[in-house]
């Protein structure tokens, strides 16, 4: 359980943010400047807030009206930059052992075979931080913290610095984290893809305020947070499972209440949940079920929400069984349909859109 | 040994010996003015600059002055220091040693300082996080990254430490045996008649003296960069 109430002056931004939040991996999502990054380096003790709490796992780490302050290294708090700043004057395993070596034995929950093995760190034990790549940095940062044995980890945008394929690695990574270890995570990002991917709880911050938290189905796809979770990243998130895999075409099928997608092969056994992240723009409509085109996904839903912008393009909400589907559509085709809320259309995804990142375990 | 006579070896050891106490006394002193500097803002943080540069720029012939004037056997500071404790500086050998921390003493915190600025303190911070306190942190991380600017200062005020003359010979005098060093030896050799062979022959040993520490200061630095994994590869 995470508890944060904090009001903090940096400059001339104000932050004040309250949450409270209880998962697994809760996602800490604004743009940059929203005071993510403020957020958990008060959460560290990096910063000192003017007033408030954080609680975590039940243990107060900051009350200013009791007059608790821990010190970061009291705090016992995992941190992971964006940068990993490993210590560069120490081989990999002394930068794993840094953290190790100052906690008491009793504090301890996971040891360095453990940690060398879930982040596949064992060929590189005792080269120096400058010999290895972005993407192996950011995991022995990641075995560092760990090591640490801390109550929480916090990863302040840890896939940044890093080029598409590392991101996909340390993504997997991150997964199997919050799958063999009980250890929650706060994961800072601007990516919905990230996100979605990830969290399970999702916290919306814009300019140092909280917005919104809640389920990251639920809030990424509400139009209303818009201006927060920006217009461009717009799309959905729909929790499936695996139904089938069609070896000969290299497909699978998610299935979810309110039908099926076929999607590019997906590494994961049948039955198993899945997430799905379909893009908005990715999303195309039609008033009558279409023939004769190359989509395999054709789901009927009914129109719930449309966006009442400015401009050339139009957002628009529908509902496919349980799920929410956002589709980004021109204006002129809006107008041409005559698309309104309480409409029943039907929504077409191309499988191709639907590739190996946006789709991930639940 | 290569036909040097045992006062040059005096003369010799003495030098060596009055630097390298200098610096071993003025080296934790530095190392914490410079984080000082480095690190925070303090009021008259420029005044403490400013003083800590003065010998820098002082003709070393006014600091020896000064010297004598506060630490002499009368002086303010020189008269305290002996009748409570019996330390005296003043045509000791100490006294040079303390005339060469002095005018050593603005390199050291200069190399020592620039060293600790270009750490990224984002990595002391990530120690903290890792449970490393204050002073832990400083002990385990900053001075091993600070090491190549702690001995580049170490070695240039050692080899400032030899070579002082002005300050030396204003505030203890020039005492064969015991404050007679190398520079002072070279000159009293130049001003009497025939002494021009000898101060040649220390004259080479100082340049001698000097390359070696060059070197040593190099290879130092380099062994301590690959040590840090900033050597190119």
């Amino acid at each position: 359980m995470i508890d944060v109430d904090i009001d903090q002056r940096l400059g001339t931004f104000h932050l004040a943010v309250r949450f409270s939040a209880d998962a697994p991996i809760v996602g800490l999502f604004g743009r940059s400047g929203a005071g993510k990054t403020s957020v958990i380096n008060a959460i560290a003790g990096i910063t000192t807030p003017a007033r408030g709490q954080i609680c975590i796992g039940g243990v107060s780490l900051f009350d200013a009206a009791k007059g608790i302050n821990l010190p970061p290294e009291e705090r016992r708090v995992g941190y992971v930059f964006q940068d990993a700043l490993l210590f560069p004057h120490m081989d990999v395993r002394s930068n794993l052992l840094y953290g190790q070596k100052l906690r008491s034995p009793e504090d301890r929950f996971i040891d360095e075979a453990r940690v060398v093995e879930l982040l596949g760190l064992d060929a590189m034990l005792r080269r120096k931080p400058n010999t290895l790549s972005g993407g192996e940095k950011q995991r022995v940062a990641i075995g560092r913290a760990l090591l640490a044995q801390p109550r929480i980890l916090l990863m302040d945008e840890p896939l940044a610095a890093l080029d598409v394929p590392r991101k996909t690695e340390i993504l997997d990574y991150i997964e199997r984290l919050r799958d063999e270890l009980s250890i929650p995570i706060v994961y800072v990002s601007h990516s919905v893809a990230e996100i979605s991917r990830l969290a399970d709880t999702v916290v919306i911050l814009s300019d140092g305020k909280c917005v919104a938290v809640g389920d990251v189905d639920e809030v990424m796809g509400r139009l209303d947070l818009r201006p927060a979770t920006g217009r461009y990243e717009a799309g959905s998130l729909i929790e499936t499972k695996v139904a089938a895999h069609h070896v000969e075409d290299q497909l699978t099928t998610l299935a979810f209440d309110g039908g099926e997608l076929f999607v590019p092969q997906v590494d994961a056994s049948i039955g198993e949940r899945v997430r799905a992240r379909i893009r908005a723009r990715d999303v195309s409509l039609a008033t009558q079920r279409p023939e004769g085109i190359s989509i395999l996904n054709v789901l009927a839903g009914c129109i719930t929400a449309v966006d009442a912008g400015a401009g050339p393009i139009v957002d628009v909400q529908l509902a496919v069984g349980g799920a929410t589907l956002n589709a980004r559509i021109t204006r002129r085709s809006l107008q041409q349909l005559g698309i309104h809320v309480g409409q029943n259309v039907y929504a077409l995804v191309k499988a191709v859109s639907l590739d190996q990142r946006s789709v991930g375990y639940a | 040994m290569l036909g040097i006579s045992p006062d040059e070896v005096g003369i010799l050891a003495l030098s060596l010996r009055v630097a390298a106490v200098s610096v071993i006394c003025s080296l934790p002193l530095a190392i914490l003015v410079a984080y000082g500097l480095a690190r925070f803002s303090f009021p008259g943080k420029t005044l403490v600059d400013a003083i800590v540069h003065l010998p820098l720029v002082l003709p070393p012939v006014v600091v020896g002055f000064a010297l004598l004037l506060l630490l002499g056997k009368h002086g303010p500071v020189g008269s305290v220091l002996d009748e409570w404790f019996g330390i005296v500086f003043a045509f000791r050998w100490t006294g040079a040693a303390l005339a060469s921390a002095l005018m050593g003493f603005p390199l050291m915190v200069r190399a020592i300082r620039l060293s600790l600025e270009a750490i990224d303190q984002r990595i002391e911070i990530a120690a903290r996080t890792l449970g490393g306190s204050r002073l832990w942190v400083f002990a385990s991380i900053t001075l091993p990254l600070a090491l190549p600017g702690i001995i580049t200062g170490t070695l240039l005020s050692f080899a400032r430490g030899l070579g002082e003359f002005g300050a030396t010979i204003t505030f203890v005098s020039n005492i064969p045996g015991e404050t007679q060093t190398l520079p002072l030896a070279i000159y009293t050799f130049t001003q009497v008649p025939g002494g021009d062979a000898l101060a040649l022959r220390l004259s080479v040993i100082a340049v001698v003296l000097s390359l070696v520490a060059l070197a040593t200061s190099e290879w130092l630095t380099r062994r301590s960069q690959r040590m840090q994994g900033n050597d190119r590869r």
